[in-house]
């Protein structure tokens, strides 16, 4: 009952946090408009919005990266300005970025004192470093060993030495974005062990994130954004994942997929003893095989980094490999130098790359250059040997982009200029209206807002109701569980286990990616 | 979602660049005890002023754009070729053996010839940078830099051998054939009742290098390798999805590259030395590298920038003869200190236009 009367009366202080009419324009992008928040001392606060809905912009005012065009913000109820990330670590605010901010081959104390070293002599503050660390990580199960070099650290493991950089700097105030996309199931729990420590120390800790499973699950109270506003703040006991998608999208969304059962065609894919080693001589992927057949979507969770990305650009075509790969029974090159990308397109394979922006497309080049890149090469798309038939590809493009819902539909605007969720689509129309045999998707929905995630699995799911093979890469379980008919689980380049969705759960291939054998096997 | 009208980007960024640039300038030259508008006078007509020094500043521009357009051609393909400088002077090899070759009847069936053989030498100079680059990882920047000093180590070694005119004591070659002339602007436009300086040396290569320049906007904008070309240069990784051949881009790209820098022979060599003589180049080669950056890499952008830099060419040098009080080295200085405003220091410019155009619109919103 103590627990409670505190709370209690930390609820009735000065909140943490307060943002009172925050705005913040990015020429005529407004990103933040007249944002007011209030954030509870000792209180785990969920920050929920679709890309481009406004989270990081706040956050970084909060942090001081950038400076809001209007508004105040209060810090334990006095009025804190923040115009650097200086004067945010001096109010007490910690950040731990998305993509970590570590120096690779420093060690983790030589990380954690960087930027706040005590004299000219590195000793001292790495003896006090030291101190606090492990007495940090007897107190919320952050143990890391301080003279590991950070590149030698799981992921799991740098992202605690983020927070312990944070909490050396004595933040109160914790700000975490998407604190969990690189992380497995167990790692991701013990990351809200360590948050819930954190919490009953009095901490505050703000958690960005479009997973609404985590939000019910570790937030006290939530705030919704979209299209730059704060559309609502609940407690998170009151609601449920579907209202607070509704307020993210504005609009009801499907969360579940319908699908009919599979019907099993001939075999398309079929991959025996296949072996990656890249170019550092590390090996990738460890004799791997599988079937994937006509008309079923076969799933490959895992942790990234597990030989799936390795996987896919062997299929596509652009990397080298041993083994055999077999594609309507007849093999393909694999050493590289009778195939490429291209003739990989002419067996009938096409592939959505886990990375859009860097892969999938050009991001300088307009909407019509990126719906044949990759197809470039084709009659269609050309007048001569010579020239490109750019009118014609322009008119193909506009009819694609109304079939694939493209917003805006305009063939001449660049593709950065589009959302994620927009520039995804562009590239799976580019794939998906090719009628591939055999599909291979990475992530399709990474950095895409709700709305169309639900179009995307659709399209995903009619393909494959057309008798065509899908072979599907995602991180996200909730993605793999619910488009799958069949699940493998990779983990460092070989299969764990194969497993059906239907008899399965998040739990269990949580353990199969960290590498743990389960006992539910399937033949 | 544009930020600002595409006039404003082309046209008046680079103006107002200009204007900085010149007003520096002006400081600098008051700071040494001259007459700012005097020295700005001087450039301008020595440059425009007559058809005599039109005829240089177009000369020299001739020279630019071939440069520029190279370099916007590597660049394209995400490479920066430094070796204009060398890939030309090897050029002028090419063109110096085609035309002592033979007795040329005439110029326009010299003219053919002596691209290819230009161009040929310079694709060359510039195919082993890229092989390199492509097969073995050197960067090529690096070995374009190197390249430049082998070049001009191999003109010397060329031009005091082999290719010597051993009736001088000067390293050159003989003069070509009369035939192998090519017409100057004077002799193009005396035709048609215009009068223009005959001492000028722009020649028939300043329309070689107007449709070199629609050359390679239709090379990068309408055909498909131009297309692999952009792809490669914007992202590799994509290339490599796409199946576009890293190798084949890198070399077909410098090669390009090679034989439009090789293309300033053709101006110089051909149309106005009539003889191969050692550094003909003369820098030509690294002002391609700020005409193609001042001309964000596109032709237009490329020829207007070339244009730019004819004239500070010519005007520089009628500034030094015209006012003895500046020396060479400020005339330097004018020049920096329009490549720095113009390209390094575009930010700088950018940023309060852009914010300009923002309030504009929203005032009108």
């Amino acid at each position: 009952m103590a627990v409670e009367h505190l709370q209690e009366r930390q609820e009735t202080a000065a909140p943490a946090i307060e943002l009172v009419g925050i705005s913040k324009a990015f020429g005529p992008v407004q990103a933040n408009k007249d944002i007011s928040l209030s954030v509870a001392r000792g209180s785990v606060h969920g920050i929920v919005g679709e890309n481009g809905a406004g989270k990081s912009t706040l956050m970084s005012i909060l942090y001081g990266f950038y400076k809001a065009d209007a508004g105040e913000v209060f810090i334990g109820g006095v009025k804190t300005p923040i115009p650097d990330s200086s004067a945010a670590i001096t109010a007490g605010i910690g950040m731990v970025h998305q993509h970590f901010k570590l120096v690779e081959n420093f060690t983790v104390l030589e990380n954690v004192i960087l930027g706040m070293e005590d004299g000219g002599l590195l000793k001292p503050s790495l003896a006090k470093a030291r101190k606090l660390l492990q007495e940090l990580s007897d107190e919320y199960e952050l143990s890391v060993d301080p003279d590991a070099l950070v590149e030698n650290l799981s992921v799991g493991h740098q992202q605690r030495v983020e927070i312990l950089k944070a909490l050396y700097r004595q933040a109160d105030i914790l700000i975490l974005d998407e604190p969990t996309g690189v992380l497995t199931p167990a790692e991701a729990d013990h990351l809200f062990r360590i948050l819930d420590g954190l919490k009953e120390q009095g901490k505050t800790i703000i958690l960005i994130t479009h997973k609404l499973r985590e939000i019910m699950e570790v937030t006290d109270t939530v705030s919704v954004m979209r299209r730059g506003e704060m559309t609502a703040t609940v407690k998170t006991k009151d609601t449920s994942p579907e209202q607070l998608a509704e307020l993210m999208v504005g609009r009801k969304v499907l969360l579940q997929i319908d699908k009919k059962p599979a019907t099993l065609g001939a075999p398309i894919l079929e991959i025996d003893n296949l072996q990656v080693i890249d170019h550092k001589g590390v090996e990738r992927i460890k004799s791997v095989s599988l079937t994937v057949r006509a008309g079923e979507i076969l799933g490959i969770a895992g942790v990234s980094g597990n030989g799936q990305t390795e996987m896919l650009e062997v299929l596509g075509g652009y990397m080298k490999a041993t083994g055999t790969i077999r594609v309507n029974g007849v093999e393909i090159d694999l050493t590289g130098k009778h195939s490429d990308g291209q003739s990989r397109r002419h067996r009938g394979i096409a592939h959505v790359p886990e990375d859009r922006q860097s892969e999938g497309l050009i991001m300088e080049f307009m909407a019509w250059e990126n719906m044949i890149f990759g197809y470039h090469n084709e009659p269609a798309y050309n007048k001569n040997a010579l020239m490109m038939d750019n009118a014609a590809i322009s008119k193909e493009t506009e009819a694609k982009m109304e079939r694939f819902d493209v917003r805006p539909p305009n063939p001449r605007l660049q593709a950065k200029n589009f959302s994620g969720g927009n520039q995804q689509k562009i590239v799976l129309a580019r794939e998906i209206e090719r009628n591939p045999d055999l599909l291979l998707v990475g992530q399709p929905t990474r950095g895409v807002d709700i709305g169309a995630i639900e179009f995307i699995h659709q399209r995903i799911v009619e393909l494959r109701d057309q008798g065509k093979a899908i072979l599907l890469v995602s991180v996200e379980l909730e993605e793999i569980l619910s488009l799958s008919d069949r699940i493998i689980v990779m983990f460092d380049g070989h299969i764990m286990g194969e497993r059906d969705p239907e008899k399965t759960d998040e739990k269990e291939l949580g353990m199969l990616m960290a590498g743990m054998e389960t006992s539910g096997g399937a033949a | 979602m544009d930020k600002m009208p595409k006039w404003a980007d082309v046209v008046l960024i680079p103006l107002v660049s200009l204007c900085l640039a010149l007003f520096a300038s002006g400081l600098v030259v008051l700071a040494i005890g001259q007459d700012p508008v005097q020295a700005i006078t001087v450039m301008i007509k020595g440059a425009l002023g007559s058809t005599s020094g039109i005829g240089y500043t177009l000369y020299y521009a001739t020279n630019y754009m071939f440069t520029g357009l190279a370099v916007a051609v590597a660049f394209h393909a995400r490479m920066f070729n430094i070796g204009g400088e060398g890939q030309a002077a090897i050029s002028g090899v090419g063109v110096a053996v085609v035309l002592l070759a033979f007795d040329w009847p005439h110029w326009a069936i010299a003219l053919p010839f002596a691209i290819l053989g230009g161009g040929l030498f310079g694709a060359v100079w510039a195919a082993i940078p890229a092989y390199l680059q492509a097969r073995r990882d050197s960067h090529i920047v690096i070995t374009t830099i190197m390249f430049n000093y082998i070049a001009a180590a191999m003109m010397g070694f060329l031009l005091n051998g082999i290719l010597k005119n051993p009736d001088t004591q000067v390293a050159e070659t003989v003069s070509f054939p009369a035939g192998a002339h090519l017409p100057t602007i004077h002799e193009m436009l005396a035709p048609l009742g215009i009068e223009f300086s005959k001492s000028a040396p722009a020649n028939v290569s300043f329309l070689l290098a107007l449709f070199c320049a629609w050359l390679v906007w239709f090379l990068l904008w309408r055909t498909r390798l131009g297309y692999a070309i952009r792809a490669f240069g914007h992202s590799p990784n994509a290339a490599s999805y796409a199946g576009i051949s890293a190798f084949k881009i890198t070399m077909i790209a410098m090669i390009i590259s090679g034989a439009l820098a090789g293309m300033l022979s053709i101006n110089v060599v051909m149309g106005e030395q009539e003889r191969l003589i050692k550094e003909f180049v003369e820098g030509a080669g690294f002002v391609g590298i700020a005409v193609a950056l001042m001309g964000r890499n596109h032709p237009i952008g490329i020829i207007l920038a070339a244009l730019l830099f004819g004239m500070l060419a010519q005007g520089g040098f009628e500034l030094l003869w015209e006012m003895p009080g500046i020396s060479k080295e400020v005339v330097l200085v004018i020049q920096g200190m329009i490549i720095l405003f113009t390209g390094a220091l575009d930010y700088m410019v950018r940023k309060p236009v852009e914010k300009m155009f923002i309030r504009a619109r929203k005032g009108q919103n």
